[in-house]
């Protein structure tokens, strides 16, 4: 027997084996596919498919076009260098006498508005005002008496640029960016560039709300993960307990309990060690409050299961070749609780992300999240591109997060420390 | 053998699809749906119109409660689903969602003609409901001295404490300038001015640190109770429920208070029509919304309504000529077109 010919011998077994293995793999998996197909054709409709939909709506921009179409036309030649010509005028008057008749004009108006403040008005006073067909060739004499708004750039710059059918619109205005008249991405005036700002605020608040709750929540998940199982039970239901219990409820407790009236400053104040009331309340400390007791439980079961899985066995020998705890703890233990660390703070931290009922009632005016704003433009403003653009960019930068925090665990096998 | 499993799978569909528009078809022959803004008022509203109006017609209804906000029925009527016949509106939703087409336009003819209401309360999309007033609140048994006025709700020498206002820009821009000293009438004058807004926000900031920002109307009362806050905006049903059912003493300023109309509306496409205008008819009558303001102190759109309360309970409505005397009505105009710039400038205010 010669080395090469039992190579070549394995080789030629091994390739209608590979097949075979290919095939029954195949099979494996459509049937895998099958079964979870129903689940997955229920998540596409009623996950996928709204996100996408949301997704379109903060790009969308029809209402323009459908309301004025001939003025949209018109002003596709149009340079924007100075005031578009006669042709552009007759047509905006015969788009706003349609739209008149037919009741859509303020939808134009309320989207123009977004664009320049006041267009609502120009809109609507314009097509108030316009009485019959003006004279071929005075449409621009008849508009500009009518409203002096019709001989600035800016406004047909608004009316051009809302031209769609789509924009990138809000998604800049969920930035703090607009374009300016010569189509450049600038930032918007100081007192309209908030969102950034609101972002940074959300992510903090959820990242500190996050720490919290691992500081909280390792020892109480070490403690519920090495008592007996009697005791440890007992403890199990004081953590699930907020779970059973209504948000709203667990959040008009916190109110009640830190106003300035309340329980713990009423205490501080009859022992003595106080004497004015601590504001406690309405604003980022009680948010924090709030939040982290709201979410703890989330932080809590991952680390549990985690430590769970920990045998004994370990520390007792890191201890056994003469580690001091401290040591046996950072080597040995806290290796094996990086999985439930890493899935417990994500956890955490994207459901903080999204939180909106408690910062609305437990925070001032300045520790309102994004989602507030969301909720404000979606219902109150009826303003649903925007509510679409921040929505957009807030799960852009949640799934970043999401692929990073997974890049990180990936290297990071449960090996108890021993590669290191 | 594949070909008839997909004739099956086809037939299975469109017994299912046509299942579904049987459903669909029994969903339209729904009883008339009315909604309102939940709470004690609603528990008004059922005492004194849902009940006798079924005894009165011998209609069924339903009555479901919600928390405002045009982009809701935006999506009930655009969905297709309107699930809602009548519904309660607040008076920018109301201008709004006429504008958008989310409203039946009303047939006056129907609910008693034009002349029977006060001239604000008639709409082409909706028709009056309630007068009502964002007051200055305090609790009597707090504070010694009562205030005049917005301008001691800004003054915390005078009265020591923290107050409270409506998160947001809107009653809150314009309170600031009454406390500025601008006459109820020229608020909005002056707010259309770049100097007027900066005026306001000023204002604001000479008690920034003292003002807790409330969201929702049942917040008030209970900041007040809490002694959380000395002052606060609050609708004045809320004091006066409070006052009523909670033994609370709370005291109310009329100087100044913003007035707002909230409408009836008929959700466009709706299929129970008759039935909402006969619904409409009923509670317009002076007779039936004089019961209302005797249960909560809300004035109402009759213009008969009024005369036939008792002076006792007159005195402590909106509609009273005393209490409507230095009042300003919200102004929905100019709310539509500077609400989206106005809420982001006073976010970028609150977050300094």
């Amino acid at each position: 027997m010669t080395a090469p010919s039992a190579t070549s011998a394995n080789a030629s077994i091994e390739m209608p084996l590979k097949r075979q293995l290919k095939r029954v793999e195949r099979a494996r998996q459509f049937k895998a596919l099958g079964l979870i197909l129903p689940l997955l054709v229920f998540l596409l409709f009623t996950f996928a498919g709204p996100i996408a939909g949301m997704l379109w709506r903060s790009v969308e921009d029809r209402d323009v076009r459908q309301v004025l179409p001939h003025t949209i036309a018109a002003l596709a030649g149009w340079d924007g260098k100075n005031l578009p010509d006669e042709e552009a005028f007759a047509a905006l008057v015969s788009d706003i006498q349609a739209a008149r008749a037919a009741g859509t004009l303020a939808v134009a108006a309320k989207r123009l508005n977004y664009a320049l403040n006041g267009f609502r008005t120009i809109l609507t006073s314009t097509g108030r005002n316009l009485k019959g067909a003006p004279e071929r060739g005075t449409a621009k004499e008849t508009l500009t008496r009518i409203n002096p708004a019709w001989r600035e750039r800016a406004t047909w710059t608004a009316i051009r640029d809302a031209g769609g059918p789509v924009t990138s619109f809000y998604l800049l205005a969920a930035l703090d960016l607009v374009r300016n008249a010569d189509g450049a991405i600038v930032s918007a005036p100081p007192d309209q560039a908030i969102y950034r700002n609101v972002f940074a605020r959300t992510f903090l608040i959820s990242l500190s709300v996050t720490v919290l709750c691992l500081i909280l929540g390792f020892p109480v998940a070490y403690l519920l993960a090495t008592l007996p199982p009697a005791r440890s039970n007992l403890l199990m239901i004081f953590v699930l307990l907020p779970f059973w219990t209504s948000l709203l409820v667990r959040t008009c407790a916190w109110i009640v309990l830190l106003q300035s009236k309340g329980v713990v400053n009423d205490s501080l104040h009859w022992l003595g060690i106080i004497d004015e009331p601590l504001r406690l309340i309405y604003n980022r400390f009680g948010v924090c409050v709030a939040m982290t007791h709201v979410l703890l439980p989330f932080m809590i079961l991952p680390l549990y299961s985690s430590m769970k899985a920990i045998s004994p066995a370990y520390m007792r020998a890191a201890a056994s070749l003469g580690a001091p705890p401290v040591t046996a703890f950072l080597r040995i233990y806290l290796p094996q609780t990086l999985p439930g660390i890493g899935a417990g703070s994500l956890l955490v931290f994207i459901l903080a992300l999204g939180y909106y009922i408690t910062p609305a009632l437990v925070g001032g005016a300045a520790d309102q999240m994004i989602s507030y704003f969301i909720a404000l433009y979606t219902t109150e403003t009826a303003n649903w591109g925007l509510a679409s653009a921040l929505g957009a960019v807030l799960l852009l930068a949640t799934v970043l997060l999401a692929l990073v925090y997974g890049k990180l665990v990936q290297g990071q096998q449960v090996t108890g420390g021993m590669k290191n | 053998m594949l070909k008839r499993k997909i004739g099956k799978i086809a037939l299975g569909l469109a017994a299912a699809l046509s299942a579904g528009a049987a459903l669909a078809s029994a969903a339209q022959a729904r009883d008339l749906t009315v909604v309102s803004w939940g709470g004690a008022y609603q528990e008004a509203q059922k005492k004194v119109y849902f009940e006798p109006f079924k005894k009165a017609s011998g209609l069924p209804m339903n009555d479901e409660s919600w928390d405002g906000g045009v982009g809701v029925l935006r999506a009930k009527v655009q969905g297709g689903a309107a699930t809602w016949d009548v519904v309660q509106v607040e008076s920018d939703e109301l201008a709004v969602g006429c504008e958008e087409g989310l409203f039946e336009k009303l047939d006056y003819s129907k609910i008693g003609g034009e002349a029977a209401y006060i001239p604000p309360a008639v709409n082409p999309c909706g028709v009056g409901a309630i007068l009502y007033d964002f007051v200055l609140g305090y609790d009597k048994d707090k504070l010694k001295d009562a205030p005049k006025g917005w301008a001691d709700f800004f003054d915390t020498k005078k009265i020591p404490g923290k107050r409270a206002l409506r998160q947001g820009p809107k009653t809150t821009l314009e309170i600031a300038l009454m406390a500025d000293g601008v006459a109820p009438n020229d608020v909005y004058k002056v707010l259309a001015t770049d100097e007027g807004i900066d005026r306001a926000f000023k204002k604001l900031d000479s008690i920034k640190g003292d003002i807790v920002w409330w969201k929702a109307g049942a917040q008030p009362p209970q900041l007040l109770a809490s002694g959380e806050v000395a002052m606060t905006s609050v609708y004045n049903g809320r004091i006066d429920t409070a006052n009523k059912n909670e033994k609370k003493n709370f005291g109310m300023v009329w100087d100044g208070a913003l007035f707002t109309i909230d409408s009836w509306v008929i959700l466009k496409g709706s299929p129970n029509k008759d039935a909402a205008y006969k619904f409409l008819d009923f509670v317009g009558k002076a007779e039936n919304q004089s019961k209302l303001s005797e249960n909560i102190a809300y004035g109402t759109s009759n213009k008969d309504a009024a005369g036939r309360l008792a002076p006792a309970v007159l005195k402590d409505l909106p509609t009273a000529p005393d209490n409507i005397k230095n009042a300003v009505e919200i102004n929905v105009g100019f709310w539509l077109e500077n609400i989206d710039r106005l809420t982001e400038r006073f976010n970028k205010w609150a977050a300094k």
